[in-house]
């Protein structure tokens, strides 16, 4: 038939990869690697020049701010498990509050989200404020967090909750607003109705704005944990924003320097496996290619 | 192509067991011609007051059970909206559109496969909400494909198919649907003229195979020629039927053919006089 001019033939459907997948224009995996990682090797490696002339210089005594080499070197010595406090506890108490605040934050934001771009007067009652709650800073919460909960691991967690929950919930009533009508127009002429549109049209179509919301909400989740952590020392629980104020105290120049690296290459992990979802997520809809990033 | 026996589509046609009443028996229902669609003293109007418009007025239409119908007609004339009202997505302001309780598809102008599914997935889906139970659903989902010609590419995102094979699957999902009655909303308007032309082979010919009522949207008049038994030609301002064209010409059809191309002149007349009213 006729179809078969201006398509290629259907007939007999290529077996494994289709030819031409990669062109030869493609880089070489080699080449991609070394493109991805020499910007950032530049990036680490001019930061310590900078550092490490900071601290030639004799700015301020050792005790104060170190150099990069007693940092790394206390860094190593902290991790293999020697040191004045347990750095590993210390880790793993921080991460876990940061999870189990962030999943508790997950379930009532989407609850929360979805009840807002449900139900009129709920949204005419909070949608604003749920808005205007992601400008408060998670730190002014604190006061309040303590006077209610104490100086316990409580006020973190509420914290952390003020924080991630309004961006979680802002990002699925976003994402569900934003849900293009010609795909709810399908799903219900498919017979997607009741459960079942939400289930198989509104969630997945609006799953990019709401990986967008987790994102977004686990940097403050994130933030409020760590401030949490300095504002609410607790000296029985071992934790990273804890012996960061510690080291401050102490004068431990070294250890308060290879926290904050810690600190930093977990925010970045952690950053790393939202961007990752959001990545796989658009790729799979064919949002990439030519968009208006480079 | 266009002769395979009805025993295929009711065998394999793996409808819920609710509505099997009106199941798969196409070829039949199309002998008895019923009446699929009746349409009366339909009336739509969007917004209020100064901001008022009559999108349709008064339109009677009765569509035949079987029967390939074509709305033709310009820009703006209400056809997309009797098209709704007909697949219940909105309401007529005033009059009654009655489907008799058949089962409806819908084909869009864009594919609307779903972009967070494969081609395969988006097919399963309209068998999964239409109930077919799971273990039948992989080798239709497979055979649909096949049926569209898009056999082994079910693990295509629609962002890697064609604008044709998007249509395909499109069509796919359509047939997964098991309905008795197929809207389509100008669904070739954006391919070129050859796959397009291989679309009108592959809609008629399922058409016939499976007994549907078709109601086809376009404001192309060969393509209305090419594909109905009646077209229905829709003035606009307000939207209403203004003529109804038989088109008594055999099937299989071809665009080149002399007949048709006189069909369509004629109706292209018409439709022209309608166009410079409207643009006036």
């Amino acid at each position: 038939m006729s179809a078969d001019v201006t398509e290629r033939p259907t007939t007999t459907p290529p077996v494994g990869k289709e030819p031409g997948a990669r062109s030869a224009a493609t880089p070489s995996r080699g080449k991609e690697v070394f493109d991805a990682v020499w910007p950032k090797v530049a990036a680490v490696v001019i930061v310590l020049i900078i550092w490490q002339v900071l601290y030639s210089s004799g700015w301020k005594p050792d005790y104060r701010f170190a150099s990069p080499a007693d940092t790394f070197e206390r860094l190593w010595f902290v991790a293999t498990g020697n040191g004045p406090f347990n750095f590993w506890m210390g880790v793993q108490n921080t991460v876990m509050r940061g999870v189990q605040g962030f999943l508790l934050s997950l379930v009532i934001g989407t609850a929360l989200g979805i009840a807002v771009s449900q139900w009129k007067p709920l949204r005419n009652a909070i949608g604003a404020m749920i808005t205007g709650l992601q400008t408060m800073p998670s730190i002014v919460w604190f006061p309040f967090a303590i006077l209610i909960f104490g100086l316990d691991s409580a006020a973190i967690y509420f914290v952390i909750l003020m924080g991630a929950i309004p961006s979680i919930a802002n990002g699925i009533i976003s994402g569900i607003d934003d849900v293009p009508p010609a795909y709810l127009r399908a799903g219900h002429m498919l017979g997607a109705r009741g459960w079942r549109r939400y289930r198989y049209v509104v969630i997945p179509a609006a799953l990019p704005s709401y990986v967008a919301g987790l994102s977004q909400g686990w940097a403050f989740a994130w933030r409020g944990l760590l401030a949490g952590e300095i504002i609410v020392s607790i000296p029985e629980v071992p934790a990273l924003g804890t012996q960061l104020n510690q080291a401050a105290t102490n004068g431990q120049s070294s250890n308060l320097l290879a926290l904050m690296i810690v600190i930093l290459v977990l925010g970045m992990l952690a950053s790393f496996v939202f961007s990752s979802l959001a990545n796989t997520i658009r790729a799979r809809r064919g949002l990439t290619g030519f968009t208006a990033s480079r | 192509m266009s002769t395979v026996s009805s025993s295929q589509a009711s065998s394999t046609g793996s409808r819920a067991g609710s509505s099997a009443g009106t199941a798969s028996a196409g070829a039949q229902q199309r002998a008895d011609r019923g009446v699929a669609v009746d349409i009366r003293g339909v009336s739509k109007v969007f917004g209020s007051g100064a901001e008022e418009v009559v999108a349709l007025k008064d339109v009677d239409l009765s569509v035949a059970a079987g029967e390939f119908v074509c709305l033709l007609g310009a820009s703006g004339c209400g056809k997309s909206t009797l098209l709704n009202l007909v697949a219940g997505l909105d309401k007529p302001t005033s009059g009654t559109v009655d489907t008799h309780g058949k089962r409806i598809a819908f084909m869009f102008q864009e594919a609307t496969l779903f972009p967070w599914l494969t081609l395969a997935q988006n097919v399963d889906l309209a068998l999964r909400l239409n109930n077919v139970p799971k273990a039948e659903r992989k080798p239709r989902v497979e055979e649909l494909l096949t049926k569209v010609r898009l056999g082994g590419r079910g693990h295509r995102r629609p962002h890697e198919l064609s604008g044709g094979m998007r249509q395909r699957g499109a069509l796919a999902r359509v047939l997964a649907q098991d309905a008795d009655i197929v809207l389509m909303d100008e669904p070739f308007a954006a391919l070129d003229a050859m796959t397009r032309d291989a679309m009108h082979d592959e809609i008629e010919s399922l058409w016939s195979e499976l007994g549907l009522t078709v109601m086809f949207v376009t404001h192309n008049v060969r393509e209305a020629a090419r594909l109905s038994d009646r077209t229905v030609l829709m003035e606009s301002g307000p939207g209403r039927v203004k003529q109804v064209y038989p088109v008594n010409l055999p099937r299989p059809r071809h665009l080149d053919d002399p007949h048709l191309t006189e069909q369509a002149a004629h109706m292209t007349d018409e439709l022209k006089t309608e166009v410079a009213r409207h643009v006036r």
